[in-house]
C-alpha cells in the first residue's frame, strides 16, 4: 500500500526551486545518454537514456502525486537501482547542467519512504541502525583485527602500531567494514604506511565506518547518523582531519553530501575530510615516503577513476602523481579522469550480492573494454567497490590483470627506513 | 485587424512574455532562499563562468563534439533564431516608431538567408526528434508542436518578405505566430532562454565551488 501522506510530505520537501527547473526545462535532446555507460553498454537502448530515467521516475512522482500505486514503485526500483550507479556522468553531458542523479538520488529516498529498496541494502542499513557500521559489528572485533594485524606486521616491520581511540591526532582513519571482515590487511597495510611516515593517526572505536550505504538505500535519516558518527567522533577526539580509506562513496557522503544531510549551515563538513589519494600524494611529495628506484613497477598499470573521487570528488590529478612515482609504464583509460566511466559497480549495486553480478557484469562492458584497450596488466582502484567489480570483469572478460589498491603497491615499492626494520628484537614489543 | 494585432495585441504579449518571467524568477529566486542553500553555499564566479562559456561557445564541451551535426545545427538555429527578429530592419523601424528606439539592422539580404536558415535547421532539430530512438522515446506532443511554434514566424516571415502567397493572410500570420511565441516563453520549455544561465551556473558551483571538479 502507498503511503500518501508521506509520499506526498517528501514530495513537498525536495520541491526546491532546482528540481523545478530541471523537471521543467529539459528540452528532450537526448545528449546525456552519450554519458551513459548503461546505455552504452546495452547497444543503445532508449530506456536506458538518463532523461528517460528521470522521467519515468522523479518526473513521474511530481506528475502523479497521489495515484502512484505499487505497481508504479516496482518500475521505479528497477531503473533506480539496477539502471543506474548515480556516477553523475550524465550531468557533464547536458547542455543545461541539469543534476539528473541528484533526482535519481531523490526518487530512491521516495520509494525508500514506501518501503521499496533493495533487500540487502536495507539490511546494511539495519545493520548501521543498530552498530554504527554497515557490517554489524561489535567494537571489540574491530580492536582485535587491529592487534592481529600489529602482530602480522612484526615478521617484516618493526614499531608498527594501531592507536586505538588517541585523542589530538592529526588524522582519525575511518575504514570500510569490509576491511575489517575481509580484507583485514588492508588495516595492516595502512598502520605500516601510517608509522613509516611517523605519522599522529588513530582509528576510532566507534564512528569507523566511512561508507554509508543507508545514504543507497535512500534512508536518509540513517544515513545523516551514519555521517554524523564519524563527524562527533572526530570532534570527541580533537582530532585535525577526518582520513577516509581507499573508498569512493564515502569521500562523496563525508565530504560533500554529509554537510547537508547533518544541517551543517554552511554545507562543510565540521572536520575536514580528505581522501587517501590526497594523503598519498602528499607523503610522497614531501619525501616522507619514498620510492626504492630498483622496485619501480615495469608491467604496464592503468587507473580506475573512481567517480565519486574524481568525477564527483575533484581529485584526479593525485592518483596520476602518484602513480609517476609508483610505475614506469603508466596507460590512462580512454576517456579519464572526469569523464572516465562508471565500472559497473557504484551507487550500492557492490553489496547487494551475487545476484546482482550478471546485470554488473553487463553493465560493466564498457570498463572492460577501456582497461582492454590500454593493454594494461595492472589497474589501480582506490575505491572498494570499483576494486571488487573491476576483479571480476577481469574473469569475466578474460582481462588478463591484477586489481590493486595504491596501499598494496606501495608496500611492495617504497623504502623501509633501517630502524623500521625488524632484527633480532623484531618480536619484543617496544 | 492590422491595429490590433500591431498594437494592443503586441503589448499585450510583449508585458506577458517580460512579466511571466520576471514573476517566474522571483518565485524561483524566493523559493530557492529556502530550498536550495546549497546554491548560494558554494556560489563561485569563476567555476559558474566557466561552467556557462564551455556550453555557449561551439564544441567547447565535451558532449558537443560527440554529435558533431546536432551542435551545429543547434548553434545556428539558436544564433538566427535570436538575431533576426532583433536585427531585422522592419523590425527595426517598427521599435523606432513605438519606442523611439532602434538596434543596428542587418541587411535584408543576410535576414533572408537566416530566416531559411533558421527554418532548415528547426526542421532538423524535428526530423533528429522523430528519427534518433533516445530522443524519439523522451519526445511528446508538444515537443514536436513547440518546434513548429518556434519557426512558423520565420516561415511566414520569409513568405511576406518575397510576398509569396496571399500577402494579408501571411503577414497577419506572422504577426500573431511571433506574438504566440512570445507569451509561450514564460510558460514552456522555452523559458530554458534564461533559466539555462540559472542551471549552468548552478551546476558550475555545484561541481566547481562544492567539490572542485568541472561540469563540462
Amino acid at each position: 500500500m502507498v503511503d500518501t501522506v508521506e509520499l506526498n510530505k517528501l514530495l513537498d520537501e525536495y520541491d526546491s526551486a532546482r528540481i523545478k527547473t530541471w523537471l521543467n526545462i529539459c528540452s528532450r535532446c537526448g545528449l546525456c545518454a552519450e554519458g551513459c555507460f548503461y546505455f552504452l553498454s546495452h547497444n543503445r537502448d532508449p530506456k536506458l537514456s538518463p532523461a528517460y530515467k528521470v522521467k519515468k521516475t522523479l518526473g513521474e512522482m511530481y506528475r502523479k502525486r497521489v495515484k502512484a500505486d505499487d505497481r508504479f514503485f516496482k518500475e521505479c526500483y528497477e531503473i533506480l537501482w539496477f539502471q543506474c550507479t548515480l556516477c553523475k556522468r550524465c550531468s557533464l553531458y547536458c547542455p543545461f547542467g541539469i543534476d539528473i542523479a541528484s533526482m535519481m538520488s531523490i526518487a530512491r529516498n521516495i520509494c525508500m519512504s514506501q518501503g521499496v529498496s533493495p533487500e540487502r541494502l536495507i539490511e546494511f542499513t539495519e545493520n548501521s541502525r543498530k552498530s554504527g557500521n554497515h557490517m554489524g559489528l561489535p567494537s571489540e572485533e574491530l580492536i582485535e583485527v587491529c592487534e592481529w594485524m600489529v602482530e602480522e606486521t612484526e615478521d617484516e616491520y618493526r614499531g608498527v602500531t594501531i592507536p586505538i581511540d588517541k585523542q589530538g591526532a592529526k588524522y582519525m582513519y575511518t575504514i570500510n567494514p569490509r576491511e575489517v571482515v575481509f580484507y583485514p590487511q588492508d588495516i595492516g597495510n595502512a598502520a605500516v604506511i601510517f608509522s613509516i611516515a611517523e605519522e599522529n593517526w588513530t582509528i576510532p572505536s566507534f564512528g569507523w565506518d566511512c561508507t554509508n550505504l543507508p545514504m543507497f538505500a535512500g534512508d536518509r535519516a540513517m544515513a545523516a547518523k551514519s555521517v554524523d558518527n564519524v563527524y562527533k567522533k572526530a570532534q570527541e577526539l580533537d582530532a585535525e582531519k577526518i582520513l577516509i580509506t581507499e573508498c569512493g562513496h564515502a569521500y562523496r557522503s563525508l565530504a560533500f553530501e554529509g554537510p547537508y544531510m547533518t544541517g551543517q549551515s554552511d554545507g562543510k563538513p565540521p572536520v575536514d575530510v580528505i581522501h587517501y589519494v590526497q594523503l598519498i600524494d602528499e607523503y610522497l611529495k614531501e619525501g616522507r615516503l619514498k620510492i626504492d628506484p630498483e622496485k619501480i613497477i615495469k608491467e604496464p598499470i592503468t587507473y580506475q577513476d573512481p567517480c565519486n573521487v574524481s568525477r564527483n570528488g575533484g581529485l584526479w590529478e593525485e592518483a596520476r602523481n602518484i602513480i609517476n612515482y609508483l610505475a614506469e609504464d603508466f596507460r590512462d583509460m580512454t576517456p579519464n579522469r572526469d569523464h572516465n566511466h562508471c565500472c559497473g559497480g557504484g551507487g550500492g549495486i557492490m553489496p547487494m550480492g551475487p545476484d546482482f553480478k550478471p546485470g554488473r557484469m553487463k553493465a560493466g562492458r564498457i570498463k572492460a573494454e577501456q582497461i582492454r584497450e590500454t593493454g594494461a596488466k595492472i589497474v589501480i582502484a582506490p575505491c572498494h567497490n570499483c576494486f571488487d567489480q573491476i576483479q571480476d570483469l577481469g574473469e569475466k572478460y578474460e582481462l588478463d590483470i591484477k586489481v590493486f589498491s595504491f596501499k598494496e603497491l606501495l608496500l611492495e615499492t617504497m623504502i623501509i627506513p633501517e630502524k623500521f626494520k625488524p632484527d633480532g628484537k623484531a618480536n619484543e614489543k617496544d | 485587424m492590422y491595429d490590433l494585432i500591431t498594437g494592443p495585441l503586441l503589448w499585450f504579449s510583449f508585458i506577458v512574455c517580460i512579466g511571466g518571467v520576471i514573476i517566474r524568477l522571483v518565485y524561483l529566486f524566493s523559493l530557492s532562499r529556502v530550498k536550495d542553500r546549497v546554491l548560494y553555499n558554494h556560489a563561485d564566479a569563476g567555476w559558474g563562468l566557466r561552467s556557462l562559456f564551455h556550453w555557449l561557445i561551439p564544441f567547447a564541451g565535451s558532449a558537443m563534439r560527440m554529435q558533431p551535426v546536432f551542435t551545429f545545427m543547434g548553434f545556428v538555429f539558436h544564433l538566427s533564431l535570436l538575431s533576426v527578429p532583433l536585427f531585422l530592419s522592419a523590425h527595426n523601424i517598427l521599435w523606432d516608431e513605438n519606442f523611439g528606439i532602434s538596434l543596428w539592422s542587418m541587411p535584408d539580404r543576410l535576414a533572408d538567408i537566416l530566416s531559411a536558415v533558421t527554418i532548415i535547421s528547426g526542421l532538423f532539430l524535428f526530423l533528429r526528434r522523430l528519427s534518433r530512438p533516445e530522443v524519439r522515446i523522451l519526445s511528446e506532443v508538444r515537443d514536436y508542436i513547440l518546434i513548429i511554434i518556434t519557426i512558423l514566424p520565420f516561415i511566414t516571415g520569409f513568405l511576406a518578405y518575397r510576398q509569396w502567397g496571399p500577402y494579408e493572410t501571411i503577414f497577419i500570420m506572422h504577426v500573431l505566430s511571433g506574438e504566440m511565441l512570445l507569451i509561450l516563453i514564460p510558460f514552456s520549455k522555452l523559458s530554458h532562454m534564461i533559466l539555462f544561465f540559472f542551471t549552468r551556473l548552478f551546476i558550475g558551483f555545484e561541481m566547481g565551488g562544492r567539490r572542485g571538479a568541472r561540469s563540462w
